[in-house]
Order: C-alpha cells, then structure tokens, then sequence
C-alpha cells in the first residue's frame, strides 16, 4: 500500500502484512512452529505412523508363531561391532539346555555363540501396499534350526516380542485414526446441526451430549464389548470396537464444533457474505469452516490419545480385540499379574510406546490448541 | 435457583433411564434367551432344569415379547430392589454384589478428595508463579499423569513396589480382615490400604485438574477486580486467594460432575490390577462368563451412582456461585 | 496557589516484552490540588492508565516503574514523601486511605462472588481497625452519600444485581470508604448512558465540594473534560505534551496535538454536512516508537529536519508547560 503511493512496487509483502493477508491454517502454522516440544511431538508422532505403516518389514520374526522351547527368553541385545571393531552385527545365540528336573529342552541365550545379522534378509512372507514380499530390515544370516533374534524377549508362547510390537503399534494406532475419524463425523455432523438449526433440536442434542457425558464409560464399554459374538473374525470385532469406543467420544468433538460455529456466526466476515448474498452452504464451507479447521485438529489431536487408551484398556482387560488379534493391551495383558512380571520383567515393554505415543499426542493437541488461536 | 435444580433433576432421571435401558441390551444380546444359557450354565454345573420350570422362566422374564415389554417387566422389578439371580453363583444379584458397590464408591471417593487436595494448591501455585521452576516441573509430571493410562500407572507401581520392596501392593484389607465381618479393626485396616489406589486412580484426573485450575485462574488474575482489590490495600496473598482463586474455582466444581464418573469408570480397571474387592473385577468376570443380570445389574448400579454424584456436584456448584442462586430473583 | 497535594515528576513506566521494551509512561510530570481536578486527556493507549496504576503502585507485571518521583504531602504537614521508595508494605497503607480508585468498567470491577458489602467493609476493617458491625454501617452510610437507595438492603446484593449506574456510583462509594485525599478515577463514566454519565460526574463534583478531594480524572473525552477539570494534562505516547488550566488549555492551546483533539469534539455550532476533523494517521505502535517529537509523523506543523531528530523539552512556567518547537525550546 505505502509502495504503491510512493510510486515504487513493494517487492515483498512486509512482515506485518504477510501476517494481514495469511489463512487462518497459515497463522496457525506460524504460530505452532514456535512451539518447540510440540514440533517434536509432531515428528514422534509421525514416526510412530510411520513404523505402523512400515511394522511387517520391521519386525524380525513371524509375530504370531508360536515354539513353547523358546518360552520367556530375555531380550538379547544387538551387537553391532566385533572385538576388533569391525562392523559386523550379532546377536548372542541359543542353547538348548534341558530342565534338571523337568527335563523339558528349554533354550537360553549362549553367549559364547554368535549368530551374525545382515539387513534387507529374507524372512516371513507378508504384503506391503499390496505387494508381496519376504524381506525384513534385519534378519539372522544362514539361519539354522533354533536360532533367532529376541531383542525384547518372548512371551510364554515363544512369541517374539518386538515383532509383535510392531505389529500392535499399527493395530493400536489405526484404530485410534479410524475411532477418531467416526468420532469426529458425529461431532462435526451433531454440533454444527445443533449450532446451525438451534432450537428445539439444539436442545436435544445438548442433553443428549451431557447424558452421555456424565455416564461411566468403560463399565458400558465393557458389557458392549463382551457382547460381540465370539464366532465373529478379528476383523469385525476390530471394527466394532472401533465403533464402540468412537460412539462415547464424539461429545467433546460436539462441544468444539457448536461453540466455534455460535462465536463465528456473530462474526463481521460471516455477516459480510450473508449480505453478500451467499448460500447457506458456501458461508459453512467456505468461511466458517476454514476460520475453525485449526481448532478442530487441535481437539482431534487431544481425542486421539483417549482412543488409544480406550482401546488398549479394554484389550487390557479381555474385552477388547481378542487373541489372535495383536494390539497393545493384547501385549500388555501378557503382563498383568506380578508373578509374570517378576519373571518376564520384559514384557512391560509394550508399555513404553503407549506412554510415548499418548505423551506426544497431547503435546501435540496442547501446542496445536495454542496455536489455533493466531490473534490470542 | 429451583429451576435450575429441577432441571439438573430432570437430566439426571433421563440419565438413569438411558443407563438402565443400556444396562437391559447388554442383558440381552448375548445370542440366544438368557433361559437357554441359564440352561446351559446349569447343565454344565452338573444340574438341569425341567421344560416345565424352563417354559415358567419364560413367562416370569416375557421373553418372546416385543422388546418393551420384556424391558418393562424387568425394570418393575428392579425399581424394588429384585436385579435378578446371578447364574454363576447361584445367588441373587445383591447379595453376590454385597459391599463391593459401597468400597467403589468408597474408592473413588477418595481419589475425588485426593485429586482436590493437590490440584487446587498445585494449580493455584502453578498460576501465581507462572513460569517458574515449579511451574514447569509440575507441567510436566502432569503431563506424565494425562499421558499414562491408570491401569498402566498400577501396574508399573506394583512392579517397582515388588522389585524394589518386595512388596505386593494391592487389595484394600489385610489377609485376615478379607473375610471378616465389618468390626473398627476393619475399617482401620481399609483406610490404611485405601490411599495407595485412591492416589493411584487419581492421578490422571488432578493431572487435568491443576491445568484447568492453572489456566482458569491465570485468566482471573488478569480481571480489573483484581486490579480494585488491590487498589483497596490489600495485601497480594489476601488479594489473590479472596478473589480470582474464588472466582476459579467455578470451573472446578461445576468439573466434578466430568470427574466422577471418569473416576468410577477407572476404579474398574485399577481394581483389576491391584486386586480390589470393588465391583470391577466382578464386573469383567461376570461379562467374560456372560452372567448377564449380574453385568446388567453393576452396570446400571454404577449408572445410578455416577449420576447421584453429579447431582451432589451441581448442588455444591449452587452453593460456591451466587449468581446460579439469585437466577430466580 | 496552595502545595500540591500529589506531585508527580518525570514518572517512567516501562514494560518488558519479548519484542522490546515499551515505554507506556514516559516522563510525565503534573500536580494536582486539594479541592481540584486534574484532567488526563489523550487517545487510548497513550499512557493514562498506566499511570494512575503506577501512582498506586499496581502496575501489573512485566511492567514496573524504572524512575522519576511520586511525591504525596502527609497530611499532618511535613516534608512530601516519594511513594515509589516505600516498602510493599507502607504503600499497601496509602491504597484506600490516601489514594483511591474508580475504575471504568464497574461490572469487571467488582467480584461476583462477594456482595457489595463485603467489598467495601474489607477495606474499611483493614485500614481503620473497624469491627464487623461498625463497617458495615459506615458500608450503609457510604452507599447513602452516593444515592444509593436502600442502602441497609443493597448492601447485601450481589454486583450482578445492580444496574450500570448504580454499580458505579457503589464503585463510588468503595472508593472513599476509607476516606481518601486523592481519587483517581480512571474513565469512570466511559461504560454509562448519557444521562447516567451526567448522575456520576456530578455525583464527583458534589463529594469534592464537600470533601475537599483531589481528583485525578483520566478520560478521552474532551467533553468531560470541559465539564470537570480545573486543570489539564494532555497526554501523547507516554508524555505531557501539555498542562495547564482548562481554560487557557481551551480558549489558546498551543501544542498541535492539543489543537487536534479540540477540533475533533463535535459542536452544533458547525456547518451541517462537514466533515468531522480527526487526526490523520494513528498511533504508532508501541514499538515503533518515532524518533524525535512522537508527534512528529501526524503533526500538521511539522518543521522539518529538526522535529524527526530532536526531542522538544518542556517550555513555559510549571502551571502551563508545552513541549512543542513552534513554543521554544530550539536547540
């Protein structure tokens, strides 16, 4: 403006009408990049993502075979050099030795053994975006009979555990994405038709959201779950659990959706194009919808952790996705009574991820939430 | 004043009802009437049941009728305090259920007062020095407290306790007051193991409380009557803890209706882990085993409890806002 | 003329932010009298605030008062004492009983949580040793001298409850219930109607009459100005750009900011369908403060080459002070 009176073309936009002119997402952006832990989040997050999409060629060993020699091994440890430095990685191997007094043939780790790694090694066959293939980032190089890699251990079934992880991560982590996407159509649809309608409809779906909210959700969660047929697939029962958890959650999501549209609809731009002549439709999509898509990813991103927990409590506790299914509570049920635990203390790896995975998400809703608000 | 407490009322009843209406489709989804798995539990026991006792079982529950009417008998006889005979046990419903509804409540309870007695102190300290160390450390455990699932927080807790202690935390009586009937020894032992599950269950719920109360007051103090207050000469500590703590604490008692029943809902779970003789665990085996009215009954008993304790908080919520209470004037 | 009551000179109130430091109170200096209004006037943003705030010392951090005095005349006599070298606690002692306030907002001033009566009798039990009974009549009194009626009823009702004007005028009565000698009422009629507008200030006058109060009356509204004060300080960018009487400040302003603000109060002795004059740009951003006269960038008289350099100082005897080139000043 000032270039323009001065006779001269601005070159650039300045700092201050960069911020002018930017989207609402934009300034969110800006804002969010400050945030320093919650831009790490961000990338914990996406590498979580990452390893679920990527889980089959991570893991070492098949997740579901089970060998009842190699019952609870204690993890062992990668090697990555030898004594002369060389990098040639290793990992301690097997013995099979039989129990004095049981004389079960029960493996232990070996340490005078070494069964040498390479990457990129053959393993199980599994399909990755539709291709199949049977090669794993690191696998034993000219494996014999009872040899393998047990980085975090086995379970009492012989199970490998860090494959198993893997495989958990994306189970727990899709259903996370998918609750929340279900969720947040529910609330998107239930909040913005309670804020656009008003009224007698409004009302309704009030006392509807603050019923639900004032239920104990896991005891209904537990008696929906523990309806499922037992004869349906690990499929089905991986999407009614979904269902079931995204059904109790959607209220918050509703909340946010009617409060943003009731403040924004008082807005000057909002009255502007309803002068202007726009359709209901377009002043939604087009202005409303824009001005709140950051505070919508702020609260998806606070709603998502709350599914993996749901989800994860109730595979905790028997309810949830069930055997052959791998999910973290699967895991961690593994580990919930203290006579396991002081035997296999390695099984309550699992609950490693959960942590980081929840911790990070909320840093993430947390930064993001500040961010939403670019003016504030 | 009254409209408001009619309402809230009215809320609550629908509450129960939806609750109950819940409670009686999870009774009946397992597949087949519950006579026929009532039958087939029997039989597995060693005993049966005639056709003619089978048929009158029918009758007595309506089952073969539309959906309401079967809901209608059922509730009828709940509203008098028959939930039915539990199929495992052998047993009405009640008696298997016994103190373990009271000890639920009991124990949430306690995480409730837990969870007031650090948030408000932290939180208010939290926001007065904003940015300070403290400030900071407390951000994060609490972050830490949201992050990490309760029963998980058991769990690790039982594992540390056992590793380094070699002590088995968990239940809420000594090995000899299990079965003892209710003497003061007993309630001394209850309330003796009662702190370590209730500071358990409460951690994730005071995690959000502090930063609820650290946000709302920080919004508070930046209020003009914080300003008058101190133009009157009043000294900062009175200032603060008269007015914007007042005004803060709003929020916090209008949350104990969100609290209590997401503390409810966790004493199941952390019941299961540290083997407390609440409902919980009873819960999760009589839905493993389909023992369908022993289900439905806790959960509706557990429906009924929660809203009774929302309806306490929005009385309490009455009392701290005087402008809730001058509605009608 | 009698001493000063309340003398404040070369004030510097500063606050600390991330992007700089801003100078919201830059070198104000004024007097005010017993028995007299001073009128602060400038443009929101200007400093006005800030510096009733500093003069109570509640200036909310990050900002702080970094210099000049704050010189308060005892009032057994004596030598003035400097309010900003007291300790917390002395100066918790001169909120209320010396120096009180009346704030622009009554509804935002006021807790809600309390009732009125609990608000004021809290003061007047801190600061003059009153039981419970005996503040609250003197509560009773204080809402009776403002016009409130039924004072021994309102006096347990919530602030909620009262409507905008009889809400200031409770403000009013909090204010003086410890019996100051200086009020400091900060755009007090800015959130009222007109004929509200009219109640409080006359309501103002009347106690200062009887009373014998210094008022310091901070507003933007030339209006109220002309109404109330007796003298004036204009205020641009944390600075007195001019003091003096009402009357010389109306009939012959001098600094061209002056002259702007009393061009821009509408009068019905203008011709119809003429522009209103305001004053070109606007303020500039606490950041980017000007160099030289701050005013220099809106400033219609501008003499360039020495205004964007040179800061003018104050010309003119102490009770008619103006810091503008055109009067003096010249390096």
């Amino acid at each position: 403006m000032f270039g323009f009176i001065t006779g001269r073309r601005a070159p650039q936009l300045s700092k201050a009408e960069r911020f002018a002119v930017a989207t609402q997402l934009q300034l969110t952006w800006w804002r969010f990049r400050r945030h320093k832990l919650a831009m790490i989040s961000g990338v914990v997050v996406l590498l979580f993502y990452g390893l679920a999409i990527a889980a089959d060629f991570l893991a070492t060993t098949d997740p579901h075979a089970t060998d009842a020699r190699t019952s609870y091994i204690a993890p062992q440890p990668i090697h990555f050099f030898d004594e002369d430095g060389a990098f040639r990685p290793y990992v301690n191997g097997l013995k099979g030795v039989r129990d004095p007094k049981t004389f079960k043939l029960i493996y232990t780790i070996d340490p005078n053994r070494r069964t040498y790694l390479q990457f990129f090694a053959p393993g199980y066959r599994y399909s990755f975006l539709g291709i199949e293939t049977d090669i794993h980032l690191i696998g034993l190089k000219n494996p014999q009979r009872g040899d393998g890699i047990y980085i975090l251990g086995t379970d009492l079934l012989g199970r490998d555990l860090w494959s198993r992880l893997m495989v958990a991560t994306r189970v727990s982590l899709t259903i996370g994405l998918i609750g929340v996407s279900i969720s947040l159509f529910l609330g998107v649809l239930l909040g913005g038709v309670s804020a656009i309608y008003g009224g007698v409809v409004d009302t309704v779906i009030q006392r509807v959201i603050e019923v639900v909210r004032s239920m104990p959700t896991i005891p209904l969660w537990l008696g929906l779950a523990a309806a499922l047929p037992n004869s349906w697939s690990v499929m089905q029962i991986y999407f009614a659990i979904t269902i079931i958890i995204s059904l109790l959650a959607w209220t918050d999501l509703a909340r946010v959706v009617r409060g943003k549209f009731l403040s924004l609809r008082e807005e000057d731009f909002v009255m502007a194009a309803e002068l202007a002549g726009a359709s209901q439709g377009r002043i939604i999509f087009r202005h409303m919808l824009p001005s709140f898509a950051s505070h919508i990813i702020a609260a998806v991103s606070l709603a998502l952790p709350a599914m993996i927990i749901s989800e994860t409590s109730l595979s905790f506790l028997g309810l949830g996705l069930r055997p052959p299914a791998i999910s973290w509570g699967i895991l961690l049920q593994d580990a919930q009574s203290i006579q396991t635990l002081a035997l296999a203390p390695w099984l309550l790896a699992s609950a490693v991820p959960v942590i980081l995975v929840i911790l990070a998400f909320n840093f993430l809703g947390d930064g993001l939430r500040d961010a939403a608000d670019p003016y504030g | 004043m009254i409209a408001f407490l009619l309402r809230r009322l009215a809320l609550g009843v629908m509450t129960i009802w939806l609750i109950s209406v819940l409670s009686f489709v999870i009774i009946q989804l397992p597949p087949g009437d519950f006579v026929d798995a009532y039958i087939a539990q029997l039989a597995s026991s060693g005993s049966s049941v005639s056709a003619e006792e089978a048929q009158a079982m029918r009758l007595q529950y309506g089952l073969g009728q539309p959906f309401y009417v079967q809901y209608g008998k059922w509730i009828s006889r709940v509203v008098v305090g028959d939930f039915g005979e539990s199929m495992e046990w052998r047993r009405p419903v009640t008696q298997v259920i016994g103190d373990r509804l009271w000890l639920t409540l009991l124990l949430s309870l306690g995480a409730l007062i837990v969870t007031w007695t650090l948030a408000l102190p932290i939180g208010i300290y939290s926001a007065v020095r904003q940015y300070s160390v403290a400030d900071y450390i407390f951000t994060l455990v609490g972050f830490i407290g949201i992050a990490v699932p309760n029963f998980l927080m058991a769990l690790i807790i039982m594992y540390f306790a056992f590793k380094f202690f070699g002590a088995s935390v968990g239940g809420l009586f000594s090995a000899e007051f299990a079965m003892a009937p209710w003497s003061w020894a007993k309630a001394w032992d209850l309330a003796k193991h009662l702190p370590l599950p209730a500071v358990i269950l409460a951690l994730g719920g005071t995690a959000q409380l502090i930063r609820i109360m650290r946000a709302n007051l920080l919004d508070e103090l930046r209020r003009p009557y914080v300003v008058t207050a101190r133009a009157k000469g009043l000294s900062e500590t009175r200032v603060i803890l008269k007015y914007p703590v007042r005004a803060a604490l709003n929020p916090f008692a209008s949350n104990i209706a969100y609290l209590f029943p997401y503390l409810v809902s966790g004493s199941i779970i952390i019941s299961i882990v540290l083997g407390l003789p609440t409902v919980g665990p009873l819960l999760v085996k009589s839905l493993v085993a389909q023992d369908m009215f022993l289900a439905g009954t806790i959960v509706l008993l557990l429906g009924v409890l929660t809203v009774v304790g929302t309806f306490i908080s929005d009385l309490v919520l009455m009392w701290v806002d005087p402008r809730l209470r001058h509605q009608m004037d | 003329m009698a001493e000063p009551i309340l003398s404040v000179r070369n004030l510097q109130t500063q606050f600390a932010a991330q992007e700089g430091v801003v100078h919201a109170v830059d070198g104000v200096d004024f007097d005010v009298f017993e028995g007299r209004t001073l009128g602060v006037v400038g443009e929101s943003g200007c400093g006005k605030s800030v510096t009733a705030r500093s003069i109570l010392g509640i200036v909310e951090s990050p900002g702080r008062v970094v210099g000049g005095q704050i010189l308060l005349r005892p009032a057994k006599g004596g030598a003035p004492i400097d309010l900003l070298t007291l300790s917390p606690k002395a100066m918790r002692d001169i909120r209320g009983p010396e120096i009180a306030l009346v704030f622009q907002e009554p509804m935002a001033s006021f807790s809600q949580y309390y009732t009125i009566g609990n608000q004021i009798t809290e003061a007047i039990r801190l600061h003059m040793g009153m039981d419970a009974n005996a503040a609250r009549a003197r509560a009773i009194d204080l809402l009776d001298m403002v016009g409130v009626p039924q004072p021994s009823r309102r006096v347990d009702e919530y602030p909620f409850q009262l409507s905008g004007g009889l809400r200031q005028r409770v403000m009013i009565a909090m204010a003086l219930a410890c019996d100051p000698r200086v009020l400091i009422a900060d755009e007090p009629t800015t959130a009222l109607d007109v004929t509200t507008q009219a109640q409080i200030l006359d309501l103002l006058r009347e106690l200062q009459q009887k009373r014998g109060l210094a008022i310091i009356l901070i507003t933007h509204d030339m209006g109220v100005i002309a109404e109330m004060a007796h003298d004036v300080a204009v205020m641009y960018l944390g600075r007195a750009v001019e003091t003096g009487p009402v009357g010389e400040i109306f009939s012959s302003p001098k600094h061209p900011y002056t002259r702007a603000l009393l061009r821009s109060i509408p009068t019905v002795l203008a011709k119809p369908r003429t522009r209103l004059p305001t004053i070109a740009g606007s303020i500039p951003h606490p950041f980017n403060r000007p160099t030289g006269c701050p005013y220099h960038p809106r400033c219609s008289e501008i003499i360039t080459g020495l205004c964007e350099t040179a800061e003018p100082p104050a010309v003119g005897e102490a009770s008619r002070e103006v810091r503008c080139f055109l009067h003096g000043g010249r390096p």
